[in-house]
C-alpha cells in the first residue's frame, strides 16, 4: 500500500490521468479556451473526485459487486448536481461558458476510474488524498493548456489582455489555431512529450 | 577549388566522431555534399544501387518546380502592376520603396519589372523558409545523430508558391516550423511522416491565421481597386457567382497561363503541366495518382453539374474550370504524388487519386467556408494512405489464396 505522500503527489506528473493514462481529454480540450473556465473546471472536478473518493470508500464494504457501478454513477451524479447548481448560483457567466461539461463531469473517467481502482479497496482517508492528487493531477494540465491557449489565441490571460490584438491597434496577431480544439491536442500532445522526455520510464514499449 | 577542397578537408577531424564538434556532424556533412559529390562508397551488401539516390530524387522535383517558381516571380508582380494601373494605391512596405529606388515602372506589360517585383516579395518567403526550416533539421538531425535529409529541399520549395505574396514572414516561419516539427520529425524525419511536410505547414497557418491566408484582400500585394475590381481569387468569385462569373472574369487561355490571383506558385496550370511531364517521364512522381485525380474530379464535378443546385451557383462550375482554378495542378502534380505521405502500392495510387479528385471538389462546392479544397483533400487522404495499402495488400492476399485454394 503506498503512503499518502504517493496518493497525492504520484497523479501529478508520475500517473498523471490526462498526459499517461490519457482520461478525461474531451473536457480537456473544451474547457481550456480561457483560464477562468478551465480553473473552474478544475476546481468542480476536484470537488467531486475528493467527495465521490471518499463516500464510495465508506461504502465499498456495502456495496453489492453486481451493481457497484450504478451505485457509483448514483453517488457521482448527485455530487455533479451539487457542483452544477452551486456554479449556477454564485458563477453564473462561467457556468454559462462551461455549459454542459460540468453535467459531464458525471462520464469523467478520471472520476470512475478513481473509484474502481482505488476507492473501492481503499480506506476512506487513503481515497481522499488519491481524489484531490488525481483532481490536481487534471487540474495542472488543464491550467497549463489554458495559459498557453488563452495567451497566444486571444492574448489575454483570466481576460486581462496582456498582448495587446492588431484588431485594437497593438501589434499580436491571435492564433487562430490556439482557439479550436485542435489547438488543444497539439499542446496536450507537446505536454506529454515533454513528461515523457523527462520521466522515459512513461514511454510505451512498441 | 583545390583549395577548397584541401581547407574541407582539414576541418574534417573535428566534426568526425571524437572531434569537438562532433554534434555538428549533419550541418558539416551536408554543406560538404553541397558544394562536393561526397565519397563514400557502399560498403554492405546490396552492393547494386539505383542511381537515382535520393538527393537526385529530390533534384528533379526542383527542376520540376522551376516552370512555377517563374510564375511565381511574374505573376506576383504582374497581379500588383495589373491593380495599379487599375488605379490601386501602391502598398506601403520595403517592395515598392525598393521598386521605386531601382527606377522600375509598375507597368504590367513589363516583363522584367514584373520579375522584379515578384521576387522581392517571393524571395523574403523563400529564404525565411529555408533558413528556419534548415535550423530545426539541422536541429534535430543533431540531437538524433543522422545526416540532414534532402528531403527538405522540396519541402523548403513548396511551401513559399503555396503562400499569398502578402504573408507576414513571421507566420512563413512559425509555419515552416509547425509543419518541419509537427508534420515530419516527431514521427521520425523524412521518410517516417504521415502528412506532407509543405501541406502540414499551410495547414497551420491557414487555420491560425485565417485573415493573412484566406478572403479578398490578400492575393495581390496591392491596395484595393477604387472601380471595385476585387483582388478575390477566381475560386471564390465562383462559390458567389457561379460559372457566369468565372467565365466572365478570365478567358480559359489566361486562366490556363496563370495570369490570376491566387497562391504566388499555384495559379498556372502550363507550369504545372510542364511540371508533370518532367515528373511522369524520369519516373518520380506517379502518373497513376496523377490521372486518378484528374477522373476523379471530371467525375464529381460532371455529377454536381447534372444534379444542379438553386441555391449554390458553384454546382454549376464545369470540371474544365475545377482543372484550371485555385491549386489544383499544383496539388495534383507536386503534393498528391509525394511518395511518402501518399500509397505505396500501384493499385492504391488509382483509388487515392480518385478520392482526391472527387473530395477536391465536394470540399469546394458542397462546402460553403472553404472556396478551395486542394489542401485538406490531400491532407484527408494522406491520413488513408496506409489504409488504402492495407487493403490492396489484404486483396492480393487473398486473391493468391483463393488461386492456389483447394
Amino acid at each position: 500500500m503506498s503512503t499518502s505522500r504517493e496518493a497525492l503527489i504520484d497523479p501529478l506528473f508520475n500517473n498523471n490521468p490526462i498526459a499517461l493514462q490519457v482520461l478525461g481529454i474531451c473536457s480537456a480540450l473544451a474547457v481550456t479556451t480561457k483560464m477562468d473556465t478551465a480553473l473552474v473546471m478544475s476546481a468542480a472536478v476536484i470537488f467531486v473526485l475528493l467527495f465521490s473518493n471518499l463516500f464510495i470508500s465508506m461504502l465499498r464494504n456495502q456495496i453489492p459487486t453486481s451493481i457497484r457501478i450504478i451505485v457509483q454513477l448514483v453517488i457521482i451524479a448527485s455530487l455533479v448536481i451539487v457542483v452544477d447548481q452551486v456554479l449556477k448560483a454564485y458563477l453564473f457567466e462561467i457556468s454559462k461558458q462551461l455549459s454542459v461539461f460540468v453535467g459531464l463531469i458525471i462520464t469523467n473517467c478520471i472520476i470512475m476510474g478513481r473509484a474502481e481502482a482505488y476507492a473501492m479497496q481503499n480506506p476512506p482517508g487513503m481515497s481522499m488524498i488519491d481524489g484531490l492528487g488525481n483532481g490536481l493531477g487534471y487540474g495542472v494540465i488543464l491550467a497549463g493548456t489554458a495559459v498557453i491557449r488563452e495567451l497566444f489565441g486571444s492574448g489575454s490571460l483570466f481576460s486581462v489582455q496582456l498582448l495587446p490584438l492588431v484588431s485594437e491597434g497593438g501589434w499580436y496577431t491571435p492564433n487562430g489555431l490556439m482557439v479550436l480544439s485542435p489547438g488543444a491536442f497539439f499542446i496536450i500532445g507537446f505536454f506529454i512529450w515533454a513528461i515523457r522526455t523527462w520521466k522515459p520510464e512513461q514511454v510505451e514499449q512498441d | 577549388m583545390r583549395f577548397l577542397r584541401t581547407l574541407l578537408d582539414s576541418q574534417a577531424h573535428l566534426f568526425e566522431k571524437g572531434g569537438r564538434l562532433e554534434r555538428l556532424y549533419p550541418l558539416w556533412e551536408a554543406q560538404d555534399t553541397i558544394l562536393y559529390t561526397p565519397g563514400e562508397v557502399t560498403r554492405a551488401a546490396p552492393h547494386v544501387r539505383d542511381a537515382l539516390d535520393m538527393k537526385r530524387l529530390m533534384m528533379v522535383v526542383v527542376v520540376a518546380l522551376s516552370g512555377c517558381i517563374y510564375m511565381a516571380l511574374y505573376n506576383t508582380g504582374y497581379q500588383v502592376h495589373l491593380a495599379i494601373a487599375g488605379g490601386a494605391a501602391p502598398l506601403d512596405v520595403w517592395q515598392t520603396d525598393a521598386m521605386r529606388s531601382m527606377g522600375l515602372p509598375f507597368a504590367p506589360e513589363n516583363l522584367w519589372a514584373c520579375l522584379v517585383h515578384g521576387a522581392l516579395y517571393f524571395v523574403p518567403v523563400l529564404a525565411v523558409t529555408f533558413a528556419v526550416g534548415g535550423f530545426w533539421e539541422v536541429l534535430f538531425a543533431s540531437v538524433r545523430g543522422h545526416e540532414v535529409n534532402e528531403g527538405f529541399l522540396v519541402t523548403g520549395m513548396l511551401l513559399p508558391l503555396t503562400l499569398p505574396a502578402t504573408i507576414p514572414l513571421w507566420q512563413v516561419a512559425l509555419g515552416v516550423t509547425f509543419g518541419v516539427v509537427i508534420g515530419k520529425e516527431i514521427f521520425g524525419g523524412t521518410g517516417m511522416n504521415v502528412l506532407n511536410p509543405a501541406l502540414t505547414a499551410r495547414a497551420f497557418l491557414f487555420f491560425a491565421y485565417p485573415a493573412q491566408m484566406s478572403g479578398d484582400a490578400i492575393w495581390i500585394a496591392a491596395g484595393t481597386s477604387p472601380d471595385g475590381v476585387s483582388g478575390a481569387t477566381i475560386l471564390a468569385v465562383a462559390s458567389e457567382s457561379g460559372l457566369a462569373g468565372v467565365t466572365g472574369g478570365l478567358d480559359p487561355w489566361q486562366a490556363f497561363i496563370g495570369l490570376m490571383p491566387g497562391s504566388m506558385g499555384e495559379t498556372s496550370a502550363l507550369a504545372c503541366l510542364a511540371g508533370a511531364f518532367v515528373l511522369v517521364a524520369t519516373g518520380i512522381g506517379s502518373w497513376r495518382i496523377m490521372a486518378s485525380v484528374l477522373v476523379g474530379t471530371l467525375g464529381t464535378a460532371l455529377l454536381l453539374n447534372t444534379v444542379g443546385s438553386v441555391t449554390n451557383p458553384y454546382f454549376e462550375v464545369t470540371p474544365l474550370w475545377h482543372f484550371l482554378l485555385g491549386g489544383w495542378a499544383f496539388g495534383t502534380v507536386y503534393m498528391a504524388t509525394d511518395p511518402v505521405s501518399g500509397p505505396s502500392t500501384p493499385t492504391g495510387h488509382y483509388f487515392y487519386g480518385g478520392l482526391i479528385g472527387a473530395l477536391v471538389v465536394l470540399i469546394r462546392v458542397v462546402n460553403p467556408a472553404y472556396p478551395e479544397g486542394m489542401m485538406l483533400a490531400i491532407l484527408f487522404m494522406n491520413l488513408f494512405a496506409p489504409l488504402i495499402d492495407y487493403l490492396v495488400v489484404q486483396a492480393n492476399v487473398r486473391r493468391r489464396r483463393a488461386r492456389y485454394a483447394g
